[in-house]
C-alpha cells in the first residue's frame, strides 16, 4: 500500500508558471502587448486597466462589470472632449494621452485610433 | 319500483289517493289515542274538494282511455348516444343503449373454492384445525394425567406440562409425517412458573472509519481570452500608459533627475557627490556581469547594456538590453545570445545599428528595427571570427562603396575591420598585434612572434588612421589603420591588463587609460610618459572623460566605487568618491556618461545599471569673470586643459 505523507513545503510550481521564451524574443507582436498590459497591471499601486473601442464599449478589463462599465462610458466621453478641444485650438494637434489626478488615485487614458486604454492607479503608496 | 310513465294528471288517480290516504289515517286514528269523535266528522264528509287549478276536461275527454305500456327501460338512459368512428371518420349513431340501473352495489370476499385462492385458504384453514386437533390431544392427555396425579400439579406442572408436551411433541412428529409442511408446534409455557432465557452476542458498536489522500497540488491557471486580435492597435497606448505608470511610481525620482540641484554643493568646495537615481535591472540577465554601456547617440534617453560573464570558467549566454529612461522597470529591446556579450557599439548615422562583440569571438549586428532575437549579420568561424574573446567593437565611418564598417580587437592579437557587403560580413586584418621584442630565432630561419592580446581600443577622433590599443601585457600600442605590422609608438603603461583607454573628447593629444593595476594614467600622446597618475586602491574597471569639460573624468573600481575627477578643481584627488553599487558586494565593471543629461550610468558585476546625477560641483564651468564674456567650446576647454599640462610638462622638463 502506498504511503501518504504530509509534505509540509508547498508544491512545487508546475512548469507552465516558470517564465519561458518570452513574446518578444518569438516576435509575436500580439503576445508582446498582452505582455506590457500583463506588466501595467502587474505594476505597483495600479488598481485596474481597461481596454475599450471607439463607441465606449469595454473590451477587456481587470475591474468588476459594473465600475468597467461606468469608467468606460464617463471617460470616453471626457476623451472625445478633450481631444476635440486640442483639435480645435490647433487642428494639426492631436490629444497624446489624459491623465485626471484626484485625491485617492490617478486615471490616465491613453488614446489611440481605435481604442482607449485606461488605466488607474494609486501613486503614491 | 317502476315509476309512472304517464304525464298527464287523473282527476280519478287523484280522488283515490285522497280517499285511500282517508283510509289508513283512520286505521292509525284507531291505534292512537289523541283523536276522539273529531274523527268521524272527517270520515264521514265525503264530499270531495276540487283543487283551484285543476284542468277542465270535457266527458268525452274524460273517458278516453290511455295505454300504459310497462317496459324494462331505464328512462334515465340517454335515447341517442353518438360515437365517433376513427374508421369512417363521422359520428355514428349507437343503436344499442345500455339500460342498466345500478342501485346499489357491494363488494364482497366470496370467492370460488376451486381457484388458486380458494385452494390455498382451505389448505391453510386444514393446517390450523390440525395443530388445533393436536392441542385437543395434548390437553386430553393432561386431563387423564391429572386425575391419576393431582397433587403434583401445583409443583411439578412445568415438568408435566413438559412431559405431555413432550408427548404431543412425539404425536405432533407423527402428525407431520403424515400431512407435511405442518407448522412448528408453539411452545407452550407454563403460565404459573415460566422464564423464558435468551442471549445475545455483544453487537460492536460502529464506527467511521476514513481515509483521505492529500490533495493533488494546484496552481491557478488564468489567462484571458480575446475576442478579437485587434489588440495589437492597442500596442503604441499600452506603450505610453506603462511609462505613465512608471513615472508616477518613480515620480520623485523623475522629479530629482529634472529639476533637483544639490544645495549642499555651495558649502562643499571641491567636492561633489553622486545622486542615486533610477536602477535598471531585469530577470533575465541576473546573474550576469554588465560587460559594455552605450548611450544611443539619437534618442538621448535609451542606452544599451551588453550582459556577458567574464569569468571563464563559468561561461554561459549573454544579452542585449535597451533601456529607456522612461521607462525603468522593463527593457524597450531584449535580444539573447548564446555566448556573452563583450562589447557593443551603436553606429552613430544609423542608431538602431548595434554592433556586438561576443565572448566566443563572433561578432554581430543587431537591428533595432528588426526586433527578432537574432541579430541581422553574424560572422562564423568560416568568416573569419575571432579565436579569443571580443574585447571591444566601434563603428567607423563607412567605407568608399558606402559599406558600413566597424573594428574590433580581441585576445587572439588580431584587429579587424568589417565591412557589411551586400549583406554579408566580410573581415580583414588591419594588424596583427605582435609583443614587441619577443621575436626569437628559429633554426628555420622564420621569426616567431608572440601574440599580444588587445583589450582595448580607441580611435582618435579627428585623425582617422590613428588609433590607440591596450594590451594584457600593459602597454598602449600607437597604430594606424594603414600600416599593419608596425606600431606608430609604444606607451609602456601598465603592469596588467589595460582595461580602457580613452582619447579626451576635446584635446586631441591626450588620452587615458586605466588598468587592473589600480592606476589611471592620463597621457599626452607624444610624451612616453603620463601625465598625471591616479592610485584608486582597487582595479579599475572602466574610465569615461565628461562630455561636458575637458579635464572631468569617471572612474569605477571593483570595489565598488565612483571616482570623479576634475583637473581644473584638484589635480591629485578625486572630487568625488561614493560607493554607488546596489549591493556591497558588487563589483562596477562600467560606467559611461550621458551625453546632454548631467547623469551617469554605471554598470555592476549583477546585472543592475544604477543611474546616478552628478551634483552640480562634479560639472564646474570655468567661471565668469567680471565684465568678460563667459566663452564656451571646445576652444576654451583645450586652453583649460593645456594649461594644467603645461605645468606637468615644466616640472617634468625641469626634472
Amino acid at each position: 500500500m502506498n504511503e501518504w505523507m504530509n509534505t509540509d513545503r508547498e508544491p512545487d510550481p508546475l512548469p507552465s508558471s516558470l517564465p519561458g521564451p518570452t513574446a518578444p524574443s518569438l516576435g509575436e507582436p500580439q503576445a508582446e502587448v498582452e505582455e506590457t498590459l500583463k506588466r501595467i497591471q502587474s505594476h505597483k499601486g495600479v488598481i485596474g486597466t481597461m481596454v475599450v473601442n471607439a463607441e465606449g464599449i469595454p473590451i477587456r478589463t481587470t475591474l468588476d462589470n459594473s465600475t468597467t462599465v461606468q469608467y468606460a462610458g464617463l471617460l470616453h466621453h471626457l476623451t472625445m472632449k478633450a481631444k476635440s478641444t486640442v483639435r480645435d485650438i490647433d487642428p494639426q494637434n492631436d490629444l497624446t494621452f489624459l491623465r485626471i489626478r484626484s485625491k485617492k488615485h490617478e486615471i490616465m487614458v491613453a488614446p489611440d485610433k481605435e481604442y482607449l486604454l485606461i488605466v488607474i492607479q494609486n501613486p503614491c503608496e | 319500483m317502476l315509476p309512472a310513465s304517464a304525464k298527464a294528471p287523473h282527476k280519478q288517480s287523484r280522488k283515490q289517493s285522497i280517499s285511500i290516504g282517508r283510509g289508513t289515517r283512520k286505521r292509525d286514528e284507531d291505534s292512537g289515542t289523541e283523536v276522539g269523535e273529531g274523527t268521524d266528522e272527517w270520515a264521514q264528509s265525503k264530499a270531495t274538494v276540487r283543487p283551484p287549478d285543476q284542468l277542465e276536461l270535457t266527458d268525452a275527454e274524460l273517458k278516453e282511455e290511455f295505454t300504459r305500456i310497462l317496459t324494462a327501460n331505464n328512462p334515465h338512459a340517454p335515447q341517442n348516444i353518438v360515437r365517433y368512428s376513427f374508421k369512417e371518420g363521422t359520428y355514428k349513431l349507437i343503436g344499442f343503449v345500455n339500460q342498466l340501473a345500478v342501485h346499489y352495489t357491494q363488494v364482497g370476499n366470496l370467492i370460488p373454492k376451486d381457484s388458486d385462492e380458494g385452494r390455498r385458504q382451505h389448505y391453510r384453514d386444514e393446517l390450523v384445525a390440525g395443530s388445533q386437533e393436536s392441542a385437543k390431544v395434548i390437553s386430553e392427555t393432561e386431563n387423564l394425567e391429572e386425575d391419576e396425579e393431582p397433587k403434583e400439579l401445583e409443583t411439578e406442572s412445568g415438568s408435566q406440562t413438559d412431559v405431555p408436551a413432550a408427548g404431543a411433541a412425539e404425536k405432533v412428529t407423527e402428525e407431520e409425517l403424515m400431512t407435511p409442511k405442518q407448522p412448528k408446534e408453539r411452545k407452550l409455557t407454563n403460565q404459573f412458573n415460566f422464564s423464558e432465557r435468551a442471549s445475545q452476542t455483544f453487537n460492536n458498536p460502529l464506527r467511521d472509519r476514513e481515509c483521505q489522500m492529500e490533495p493533488p497540488p494546484r496552481t491557478n491557471f488564468s489567462a484571458t481570452a480575446n475576442q478579437t486580435d485587434d489588440i495589437i492597435k492597442v500596442s503604441q497606448a499600452a506603450k505610453i500608459v506603462e511609462r505613465m505608470v512608471n513615472q508616477n511610481t518613480y515620480d520623485d525620482v523623475a522629479q530629482d533627475f529634472k529639476y533637483y540641484e544639490d544645495a549642499a554643493d555651495e558649502y562643499r568646495d571641491q567636492v561633489g557627490t553622486l545622486l542615486p537615481l533610477w536602477k535598471f535591472q531585469n530577470d533575465k540577465a541576473k546573474r550576469l556581469s554588465v560587460t559594455a554601456l552605450c548611450w544611443n547617440p539619437k534618442y538621448r534617453d535609451l542606452f544599451a547594456v551588453g550582459h556577458g560573464s567574464y569569468d571563464f570558467m563559468k561561461q554561459s549566454r549573454g544579452m542585449l538590453l535597451l533601456y529607456s529612461m522612461k521607462n525603468p522597470s522593463f527593457p524597450e529591446y531584449m535580444f539573447s545570445s548564446d555566448s556573452g556579450i563583450m562589447c557593443l557599439d551603436i553606429h552613430v548615422d544609423h542608431p538602431y545599428l548595434v554592433a556586438v562583440g561576443h565572448y566566443d569571438g563572433n561578432v554581430a549586428i543587431y537591428n533595432l528595427k528588426k526586433p527578432h532575437s537574432q541579430p541581422s549579420f553574424r560572422s562564423s568561424a568560416k568568416s573569419g571570427k575571432h579565436s579569443d574573446p571580443v574585447w571591444q567593437v566601434k563603428w567607423q565611418k563607412d567605407d568608399m562603396d558606402q559599406n558600413l564598417n566597424f573594428f574590433s580587437v580581441s585576445s587572439d592579437g588580431r584587429i579587424v575591420s568589417w565591412t557589411l557587403v551586400k549583406s554579408e560580413l566580410v573581415h580583414v586584418d588591419v594588424i596583427k598585434l605582435k609583443v614587441e621584442g619577443s621575436t626569437t630565432e628559429v633554426p628555420e630561419g622564420l621569426q616567431l612572434h608572440t601574440v599580444g592580446c588587445g583589450t582595448a581600443f580607441d580611435f582618435h577622433k579627428e585623425i582617422d588612421y590613428m588609433f590607440l590599443v591596450g594590451t594584457e601585457e600593459g602597454k598602449i600600442y600607437k597604430c594606424s589603420k594603414s600600416y599593419s605590422s608596425q606600431f606608430l609608438d609604444t606607451y609602456d603603461a601598465h603592469n596588467m591588463a589595460v582595461d580602457a583607454v580613452s582619447w579626451n573628447p576635446y584635446h586631441t593629444k591626450v588620452f587615458m587609460s586605466c588598468s587592473s593595476d589600480w592606476t589611471v594614467k592620463i597621457w599626452d600622446h607624444t610624451i612616453k610618459t603620463p601625465m598625471f597618475i591616479y592610485d584608486l586602491n582597487s582595479a579599475v574597471g572602466d574610465v569615461a572623460w565628461a562630455p561636458y569639460s575637458s579635464t572631468v573624468f569617471a572612474a569605477v573600481t571593483t570595489d565598488g566605487k565612483a571616482h570623479v575627477f576634475d583637473l581644473a578643481i584638484n589635480k591629485y584627488e578625486a572630487i568625488c568618491n561614493q560607493p554607488v553599487a546596489a549591493k556591497k558586494k558588487n563589483k562596477i565593471t562600467h560606467v559611461q556618461f550621458n551625453p546632454i543629461h548631467p547623469i551617469i550610468i554605471v554598470g555592476d558585476d549583477r546585472g543592475h545599471i544604477i543611474c546616478l546625477k552628478l551634483s552640480p560641483n562634479l560639472r564646474k564651468m570655468p567661471k565668469e569673470k567680471k565684465g568678460q564674456e563667459v566663452q564656451k567650446g571646445p576652444a576654451v576647454e583645450i586652453a583649460k586643459l593645456d594649461k594644467l599640462l603645461n605645468l606637468v610638462r615644466e616640472v617634468k622638463i625641469k626634472t
